[in-house]
């Protein structure tokens, strides 16, 4: 079996039975970006000696005999809007092209701590925004699964990087679905933790009631070591959630009899392709025969989360993105008449359409006259959804649905339709507006292209997640499906 | 016929805590330094930093609401004020728009010996930007620098309502409003420095006219008299604006200092949208009760209550009790005048004398006296004993004044010491009799007032060191 097809716990096996060494896995790492990175183009920065040397350090703690953690030595890929000390940090922007942070994002210092070793920062949607990493002001990012297709948004290259191969878990980030579609079209598992349990201090904002930090893994397992790793207290983020989080491997059980289930009709409409509606029915029969209690429900103010989401977000980040103009780093245009002239030409050249039709439309739902009807409105819905949701798991342990209506699609294929591409995001969104946990895993195929199923749950209920998560993954094949990339 | 007009004055108050640290992160708050050497990633607002609220700012915050009257919220919020200006790193201000801190509090003012109370609207907290220097002035600089060390600095602003009527009592709610806040122990109130800062809206109408007329806004008042001055001067350039048939326009306008006059600063008022919203990074403030009140409890004296004390307690006249707690520095110093030196009438009036003339002469508050409570106690138990004349003790409180000495040091130093010897003065007093024949015969004559330039005399042949009741005592003797 190739190295690279291994998850970081089976690897973790082998470096403590000294049958690998740290050196060796990064090196096998680079190997496999050599080989398919033309093809993929996960990253937009290759870390290589930062990864080496980590990679030494880890050997040498494990050659003085030293206890290291399940996820040492580790190769994890980190999506570019997360800051990082002295590597550029871009969020796939023109207007952050150069932007090297004196600081490191929590989330990636607890990696750190845990010896993980950074390979490299990955492509994106620029600032976040977007549903097939196509905005990013860079280059595009190609889906392992389909080389013509695009791997989801906007954490598009992380999620492609780990089915490649290209590392063997990374870090996402969530405002609207921008780990779990991804995660959906390169056939891995993705998790959106509940909100305020990842610091957001280093994340780059894009809107910072709904961002979310969370991984990308090969499997349940591997995703329970992460989330030990990142979540956590953050005195840095006045919205980091003081509480204790629990050792989330404790919930790796392959047993759900009982566990209830609700699957609410509105994820199942007509939006959904029917082939996609297909493999989330097999994935309920299953889980149905494995002693799961599921069934119909309904959350009825799912058709407003949409709209309430375009409104809060692009507010959000109109007000987030302001601080890009020129003055203190990043893009400046060279030749500014005055001080307006370089914040509006800097401003115009750094931003790509997508960012500026946001930060327009946040502006205009901000501004006097239209603020009670839009911004103020979204929230009222924002909070009915967040009901919508307190009720349903008076209920259920856990809700059920697609992660994504369809399959990864063709570059190009929604480029010139923003509203076809939002709604790429129908079944993700809910779940940034009421701020609860949720993941996408794995659970077949249509067409040789990955199907995700996503679990939501109540706040701070990620181990639920992941107990139901890890039976389906025990008792299926799907999370062992691997790409075959270009015919390679 | 000529229409009276009435002003009407509101004022917005932003003055600086003083706090070790700003109000989101933990640069320090220090003045001055080097430029952009008191930042971090926070206060910078690089992309992904995030605010943390310094607890010691909500406290100061609080403090200040409860001197002012106010009633403190159990429930506040921070908001976005979006604004796009190179000081302003995020182009965002973080301050506090629906839902302030304190609401509904009052100062009272006195203004040629009536109180009246004005009333304070709200009281908020906020973050300062930062200072561009320009390269020569704002127009003509061909590049500007922008420096970051003062980005975040706590502020509170403090708004009142529009019930001031003159330049009067614009002068005296700031003057009280710098006191309370400064005997809370919570700002330096420094206008020079710009740790107080005022922008005071004026307009005025017809006596009589219930609405308001259209206002407008003076900034860069840097002294209590550049905002008389200004507000007075406002007041008559409207009045003469609307008898000349025009009409104010809704403008802010600059004090210019060396011309006296203010200055549109914006001709047409743009109508600012600062799209506030609340701010995601932070959560809501919730203050319970007893915190509150802890805080209330810990208040020290405030110069209402320290001026009745002075009264009640001191036996001094309202007047002397209302200058020395105007400010806390001088309601300090004369506290502890008083704890060596027991006569607070005698303080009294050679603070409001003698250090009063002195300090105002050299442009100076009484932080920069030279001279110790306790080396001014020393003076006064010198008189006393009748070891100086008041006259010498005024000599010798310059030379204080202006070098810091003891009070018996410049004594011995110079030969002040009193003659309060018979013998010695007698001599002299005879030299001045046979000297001056005509003012003994004017005095021998009835004119008894005569005596008081023979006393002169022998003072100065004494420079000044006689003691004044002996050398009377000795002439009337003598012209008998």
């Amino acid at each position: 079996m190739d190295l690279l097809q291994r998850t970081a716990h089976q690897l973790h096996e082998m470096l403590v039975k000294k049958e690998i060494s740290a050196s060796e896995i990064t090196a096998a790492v680079y190997r496999r970006i050599e080989e398919v990175e033309d093809k993929v183009k996960s990253f937009l920065t290759i870390t290589r000696e930062h990864a080496e040397a980590r990679a030494r350090q880890v050997d040498k703690k494990i050659a003085a005999g030293e206890p290291v953690g399940p996820l040492a030595g580790i190769p994890v890929a980190v999506k570019d809007n997360m800051c990082t000390e002295g590597i550029r940090t871009t969020c796939a922007s023109k207007i952050l092209y150069n932007f090297v942070p004196p600081y490191t994002a929590t989330a990636v210092a607890r990696m750190n701590a845990a010896d993980m070793v950074m390979v490299g920062k990955t492509n994106m949607d620029e600032f976040a925004m977007g549903s097939s990493t196509e905005n990013s002001g860079f280059h595009l990012t190609h889906n392992p699964w389909d080389l013509e297709r695009v791997p989801g948004g906007s954490s598009g290259g992380s999620a492609a990087a780990v089915a490649a191969g290209e590392a063997v878990v990374s870090l996402g980030s969530d405002t609207g679905g921008s780990i779990r579609q991804p995660a959906s079209f390169c056939g891995v598992v993705g998790m959106k933790p509940t909100y305020g349990g990842v610091s957001r201090y280093g994340l780059v904002a894009y809107a910072s009631s709904l961002d979310q930090i969370g991984p990308f893994t090969k499997d349940v397992t591997d995703m329970a070591h992460m989330l030990n790793v990142i979540c956590g207290h953050d005195p840095m983020d006045s919205t980091s959630a003081n509480v204790q989080h629990p050792d989330f491997t404790k919930f790796l059980i392959n047993d759900i009899k009982g566990i209830k289930i609700g699957v609410p009709r509105e994820y199942m409409a007509d939006g959904i392709d029917p082939l996609v509606k297909e493999r989330i029915k097999e994935a309920i029969k299953k889980l149905t025969e494995l002693g799961a209690y599921v069934e119909e429900t309904s959350l009825p103010h799912t058709d407003y989360a949409m709209p309430a989401y375009y409104l809060i977000a692009t507010a959000e980040a109109s007000s987030n993105l302001a601080r890009y103009d020129g003055v203190r780093y990043g893009l400046r245009v060279e030749d500014a008449r005055d001080v307006v002239d370089m914040f509006m030409r800097s401003r115009s050249q750094g931003f790509g359409e997508e960012v500026k039709r946001r930060i327009m439309l946040g502006t205009y739902s901000l501004s006097a006259g239209y603020y009670d009807a839009y911004y103020l409105k979204a929230l009222k819905v924002r909070t009915l959804i967040k009901q919508d949701f307190d009720k349903a798991f008076e209920k259920y342990d856990v809700l059920l649905s697609p992660t994504s209506p369809s399959t990864a699609f063709k570059i190009g294929e929604m480029v010139h339709d923003p509203m076809q591409m939002y709604l790429q995001d129908v079944c993700t969104i809910p779940v940034n507006l009421a701020g609860i946990p949720a993941l996408s895993i794995p659970c077949g195929l249509v067409n040789h292209l990955p199907v995700g199923l996503q679990l939501m749950g109540k706040a701070f209920a990620e181990g639920t997640l992941l107990r139901v998560a890890y039976t389906l993954e025990q008792n299926t094949e799907f999370t062992r499906l691997q790409p075959v990339i270009g015919g390679a | 016929m000529t229409q009276s007009y009435e002003a009407v004055i509101g004022i917005e108050v932003h003055v600086e805590l003083k706090t070790n640290t700003k109000i989101f992160c933990n640069s320090t708050t220090e003045f001055g330094g080097d430029p952009n050497h008191h930042t971090c990633p926070v206060c910078l607002g690089l992309p992904g930093t995030l605010p943390v609220l310094n607890k010691k700012v909500v406290e100061y915050a609080v403090r200040a609401g409860l001197a002012l009257n106010c009633k403190i919220a159990n429930f506040s919020k921070f908001d976005r004020k979006n604004y796009y200006y190179p000081d302003l790193p995020k182009n965002y201000q973080i301050s506090q728009y629906d839902l302030p801190i304190a609401e509904h509090g009052y100062l009272d003012i006195e203004v040629d010996g009536q109180t009246k109370r004005i009333g304070i609207t709200r009281l908020h907290m906020e973050e300062d930007a930062g200072k561009l220097v320009h390269q020569g002035n704002i127009v003509t600089t061909p590049y500007s620098l922008v420096d970051y060390n003062r980005t975040g600095v706590p502020l509170i602003e403090i708004v009142s309502e529009p019930d001031m009527r003159s330049p009067e009592e614009a002068r005296a709610y700031v003057e009280k409003l710098k006191a309370v806040i400064q005997y809370t122990g919570v700002s330096d109130c420094r206008m020079e420095e710009g740790s107080l800062r005022c922008d005071v809206n004026v307009s005025v109408r017809p006596v009589g006219q219930r609405e308001f007329g259209t206002k407008t806004e003076i900034k860069n008042l840097n002294s209590f008299r550049a905002l008389q001055r200004a507000v007075a001067f406002e007041i008559e350039r409207q009045i003469g604006v609307l008898e000349s048939g025009g009409k104010v326009i809704q403008e802010t306008r600059t004090w210019d200092e060396a011309r006296g006059i203010t200055v549109s600063m914006r001709s047409k008022e743009q109508a600012h949208d600062y799209r506030y919203f609340p701010d995601p990074d932070l959560v809501p403030l919730v203050l319970d009760n007893q915190w509150i009140e802890f805080i209330r409890e810990s208040l020290p004296e405030l110069p209402d209550q320290r001026r009745a004390r002075y009264i009640r307690e001191y036996g001094l006249p309202e007047y002397d009790a209302s200058i020395l707690t105007l400010t806390k520095e001088m309601s300090d110093y004369f506290e502890e005048v008083i704890q060596h030196y027991h006569t607070p009438k005698a303080v009294s009036n050679w603070m409001m004398g003698e250090m009063a003339r002195l300090l105002n002469a050299g442009g100076m508050d009484i932080t920069r006296c030279k001279i110790k409570p306790t080396q001014l106690a020393e003076l006064l138990k010198l008189i006393d004993k009748g070891t100086i004349s008041g006259k010498i003790a005024k000599t010798v409180f310059e030379e204080m004044f202006a070098s810091g000495k003891d009070p018996e040091a410049i004594v011995k130093e110079k030969g002040l010491v009193q003659i309060s010897d018979e013998g010695a003065l007698a001599a002299v007093v005879d030299e001045v009799i046979a000297a001056n024949p005509k003012s003994v015969q004017d005095y021998r004559g009835g004119k008894t007032q005569a005596i008081g330039f023979l006393v002169g005399q022998v003072m100065k042949a004494t420079r000044g060191k006689a003691n004044p009741d002996l050398v009377n005592k000795l002439l009337k003797e003598k012209l008998q």
